[in-house]
């Protein structure tokens, strides 16, 4: 499996989602500058991540100067042969300016940064970015963003709902062996039905607000539940071979 | 122009004109004003510094340079520092807040370190009362919005209230930056015919000096002076990180040093005076915003900008690097062999100084006095009691002093760079070092109210405070940086005030092997309203060596039993009970614990200890703020179970809300309780009591419920 994180002016975590996927042994990771014309290794990569930080400042809106990058050329047509492309935070931002993906990403409800463990409740595991978790299974993600109120007008919003297109949604804690309950009530950022993540109706370009790769390393804060995220993706591709 | 106008007394111009053997021209005056101001030249203080001690196992660069580093083992070091930026926030809360976190963050960087992350002592007016809240609101979201994007993790701080910060709020802003130990930069290698770069942003009229700015005090005339302010880019400083590591990993520059107070002059004429080098800067060739006069470019303190030594066969790959990053550079100026500071435009010198002027301001000693009301200050009220000490605690714990902080913290991005490893609120702020087991931690203290009665005192607790926290947690001391705030130095009590919290922070220093490796004073800290208690902040580092020696609290489960390490009581003068709860006025009374250096060093090895024995089971917090009873009720909130003590016949106030000296709360599963009892042979540990339920009971005296507490802890502060 080979992967590409691009690399905007203002990313920063760039270094911490290669530090996460190499600590998951999921292969090389390419670091491309978002004014390449295209990845360079050979035959392309398997999952391109667009990372957080503050892709060109930000003070626009969120991602929309990202989005007109130049890599971001090479990124969609990855996306439209069916390649998988990630986006965490900024990148989730940046997917919805480039329409990657449907909505977008306003200012928190309280005006504020936000950087706060929380819990979302994994919705679908049968996409190629949640297959090792159980569908209805809650885990920690961790949260640090300004603009992170999925917001989509209601029609929209019940066609994304019945697609089945929300794989992550702000939660109650796990209680064990119950159902958690999640939605609106559980944002801490006010986003709608509680959306922490989407992915586009082909099922292969996701964006999430939270950040697996905090919950990755070990031995620092804020947990490990994000190894379960990059170990969805390694079996995807079998870079373990068969178990 | 008249010299007086440019910050300069009688004398400091007679002795310029005596160095000169002429007249100095106006830009000469100028720049020597600024460059012998208070910010820049520590003329006050640079006496009182050299008492702090430079000695210390781990360290590895002590004062002189932008920051200090130590020694953190496998060929790593730690750069940190901690700066003021008070008189800019007093003025524009969110900017000087932001470019205090941003001018600390280009000191780390100067020293060839990745900045790795920041922590903020705040000083605040009570909550909501009159400019306080919007100062403190704006405050803390500048340091969120600049912190956040420029991608270095806030991960801890210190916040205190007391009305003496109504107006004259405090930023104290510190970095730290991760450093190959045979990779750090210093300002004292350029040589001559090398190239004087300057990158990043161009030079524009904002923050023009700033530096002489913050060596007055604040009245309503300068509050007006937003002028002085300067506006901070993090999305420039971000490019400017990478950009400077970039070239350092390339070997493309000699040196750097960043542009903080008295931008171009201060970083130039520093770089050549310390090399032994003369410079010449050609104004034309300076990148500008604007049109601006020659002593506006040499004292903008634009943001994001850097000045880089670079060998001239080096400076196209330099320019190549900034374009990939999309930064202005410029060769504006060069070394040369003649140990003169030139201003050059078009040909004609317009300044022509021995470099050395510039950073030899003369020093003053100010007369000390002893305040009047010393004796007043210092006795501790007799007999004071609590009615009610459970309400006591409940009003300490919801105080803004005793609640949590997340309202604030949450705002701050405290995990990018993934090596944060203590949650902000902890006691100490942890960071992972690269391809290593081991843990730096950082400890932030300020104790105004001790400070104000008894300044000695009350900086040997500030001190020896940060020390224990340390040892608790299982860190042996690396070193230690400060940032001295204090009122005007003119007035003799106040520069009493300044010697014996210095003398009292060096005194720790010396005892307990801590190396004082970098700082800065802020003075005149004061408004008409009156000044600020003498407020000396403090940031220890220490080294854990694996991070399972690593000891926090919050970990007490049922049937465990309760210890408390040291002497059953502190002092209850200027304690946060005393203030809150007993002082009618909020005011500080009484000195504090009396500092016993043998009792710390012994506490120090014997918590070291203990942190080392993996069979001992522990959940640990020092005894500080509110006391035992605050300790044991945060450990109640944190670990979900209550506790049940027995203080016996012993004076209540006493055991449960006095305050300092060597004393920790520890929690042990009672397997372990012989092992712990054993480590600490030779120094007091009480058995107080055991965890249990869901209330904190001190029996015969009071008794609350975990989710009072919580509701107060959580709650509180407003």
């Amino acid at each position: 499996m080979k992967t590409a994180v691009v690399v905007f002016p203002g990313s920063n975590c760039d270094a911490d989602v290669a530090r996460a996927i190499a600590d998951s042994d999921l292969g090389p990771v390419e670091m491309v500058w978002h004014d390449e014309g295209d990845f360079k290794s050979a035959g392309g990569p398997d999952l391109v991540v667009l990372p957080g930080g503050f892709a060109h400042g930000d003070y626009l809106r969120s991602g929309a100067l990202a989005a007109k990058s130049r890599i971001m050329k090479a990124v969609k047509s990855h996306a439209d042969g069916g390649g998988l492309v990630l986006g965490i935070c900024n990148g989730f931002q940046v997917l919805t300016e480039a329409r990657l993906l449907p909505g977008a990403l306003l200012p928190n409800k309280n005006l504020r940064f936000i950087c706060a463990p929380c819990h979302v409740r994994v919705e679908r595991s049968d996409t190629p970015f949640t297959k090792a978790f159980k569908e209805g299974q809650v885990v920690q993600f961790p949260i640090a963003h300004h603009e992170g109120l999925y917001f989509l007008p209601p029609d929209e919003l019940a066609a994304l709902e019945s697609r089945g297109q929300v794989v992550f949604r702000y939660s109650a804690p796990a209680k064990f062996g119950e159902p958690a309950d999640a939605g609106e009530r559980y944002s801490p950022n006010g986003s709608l039905n509680g959306i922490a993540g989407v992915i586009n109706k082909r099922g292969n370009v996701l964006g999430l607000m939270p950040h697996p790769e905090r919950s990755t390393l070990k031995n620092l804060i804020r947990g490990t539940d994000g190894r379960v995220f990059w170990q969805s993706l390694g079996e995807y591709f079998g870079v373990w071979g068969d178990k | 122009m008249n010299y007086r106008d440019a910050g300069l007394s009688d004398g400091e111009y007679n002795k310029i004109k005596e160095m000169l053997g002429r007249e100095p021209n106006d830009l000469e005056t100028i720049l020597t004003g600024v460059m012998w101001s208070e910010h820049c030249s520590y003329k006050s203080t640079r006496r009182l510094l050299a008492k702090f001690p430079q000695k210390g196992r781990y360290l590895v660069q002590g004062p002189g340079e932008n920051a200090g580093v130590v020694d953190c083992h496998g060929g790593w070091g730690m750069a940190f520092k901690v700066e003021s930026h008070n008189h800019p926030s007093a003025v524009a809360p969110y900017q000087g807040a932001a470019t205090g976190v941003g001018g600390i963050i280009r000191d780390i960087l100067a020293m060839g370190a990745r900045p790795a992350a920041s922590m903020d002592g705040l000083f605040f007016g009570m909550p909501g009362s009159g400019r306080s809240s919007a100062l403190a609101e704006g405050i803390v979201e500048g340091i969120a919005g600049y912190g956040n994007a420029v991608g270095v993790p806030t991960i801890g701080g210190k916040t205190f209230y007391d009305p003496c910060f109504e107006g004259n709020p405090l930023v104290n802003a510190f970095s730290c930056g991760i450093v190959r130990l045979d990779r750090i930069v210093s300002s004292k290698t350029a040589r001559v015919g090398d190239l004087a770069v300057l990158l990043g942003s161009k030079t524009g009229r904002d923050g023009i000096a700033g530096a002489s700015f913050a060596s007055r005090e604040l009245d309503e005339g300068n509050r007006e002076s937003r002028g002085h302010i300067q506006i901070g880019d993090p999305f420039e400083e971000k490019l400017l990180i990478e950009c400077c590591l970039d070239l350092l990993e390339s070997e493309l520059i000699v040196s750097m040093q960043d542009m903080g107070a008295a931008g171009i002059l201060s970083s130039s004429s520093e770089i050549a005076h310390k090399s032994g080098v003369g410079i010449e800067i050609v104004c034309e060739r300076i990148p500008l915003r604007e049109e601006m006069e020659p002593w506006e470019i040499f004292l903008s303190e634009s943001q994001e900008r850097m000045l880089l030594i670079v060998s001239p066969d080096k400076y196209e790959d330099v320019r190549a690097t900034a374009d990939h990053y999309a930064l202005e550079c410029a060769a504006a100026g060069s070394i040369t062999d003649d140990g003169r500071y030139r201003v050059i435009r078009n040909g004609v010198t317009l300044a022509d100084l021995p470099v050395g002027i510039l950073g030899d301001a003369p020093a003053i000693d100010w007369p000390a006095a002893v305040p009047a009301d010393m004796d007043e200050r210092r006795a501790v009220p007799r007999d004071m009691k609590s009615s009610d000490p459970g309400g006591d605690l409940l009003k300490m714990i919801g105080s803004p002093h005793g609640s949590c902080r997340r309202d604030i913290w949450t705002q701050y991005d405290c995990q990018v760079q993934l090596r944060t490893a203590a949650e902000p609120g902890e006691p100490v702020s942890a960071l992972r070092m690269p391809d290593s087991d081991s843990l730096v931690l950082f400890a932030m203290e300020a104790e105004p109210w001790k400070c104000r009665a008894d300044p000695r005192i009350g900086a040997m607790e500030t001190m020896a405070h940060s020390i224990r926290v340390l040892a608790l947690a299982g860190a042996d001391v690396l070193g230690m940086t400060n940032c001295l705030n204090f009122p005007s130095p003119e007035h003799p009590e106040n520069y009493y005030e300044l010697v014996q919290c210095v003398e009292g922070l060096a005194a720790v220093c010396r005892d307990m092997e801590c190396p004082v490796v970098s700082g800065n004073v802020s003075l005149y800290n004061e408004t008409p309203r009156g000044g600020i208690y003498p407020t000396p902040l403090v940031v220890t580092a220490g080294l854990v060596p694996h991070y399972t020696y690593f000891v926090s609290g919050g970990h007490a489960r049922e049937g465990d039993e309760v210890y408390l390490a040291g002497p059953t009581s502190g002092s209850l003068g200027s304690s946060r009970w005393q203030v809150l709860c007993h002082s009618k006025d909020m005011r500080p009374k009484g000195a504090s614990w009396m500092y016993d250096a043998a009792k710390e060093k012994d506490f120090v090895s014997k918590a070291v200890l203990v942190s080392r024995k993996a069979d001992i089971k522990k959940s640990a917090r020092v005894v500080a703020g509110g006391g035992l009873a605050v300790a044991l009720a945060k450990e109640v909130i944190f670990s979900g179970v209550g506790m049940t003590i027995d203080i016996a016949d012993k004076n209540p106030e006493e055991v449960l809300f006095s305050e300092g000296g060597p004393r920790a709360l520890y929690v042990i599963p009672p397997a372990s309780a012989e092992k712990f009892v054993s480590c600490w042979k030779g120094f007091p540990v009480t058995r107080l009591g055991t965890a249990g339920g869901n209330s904190l009971v001190v029996k015969g005296c009071f008794e609350v419920s975990r989710d009072d507490l919580a509701a107060e802890f959580f709650g509180g502060g407003k």
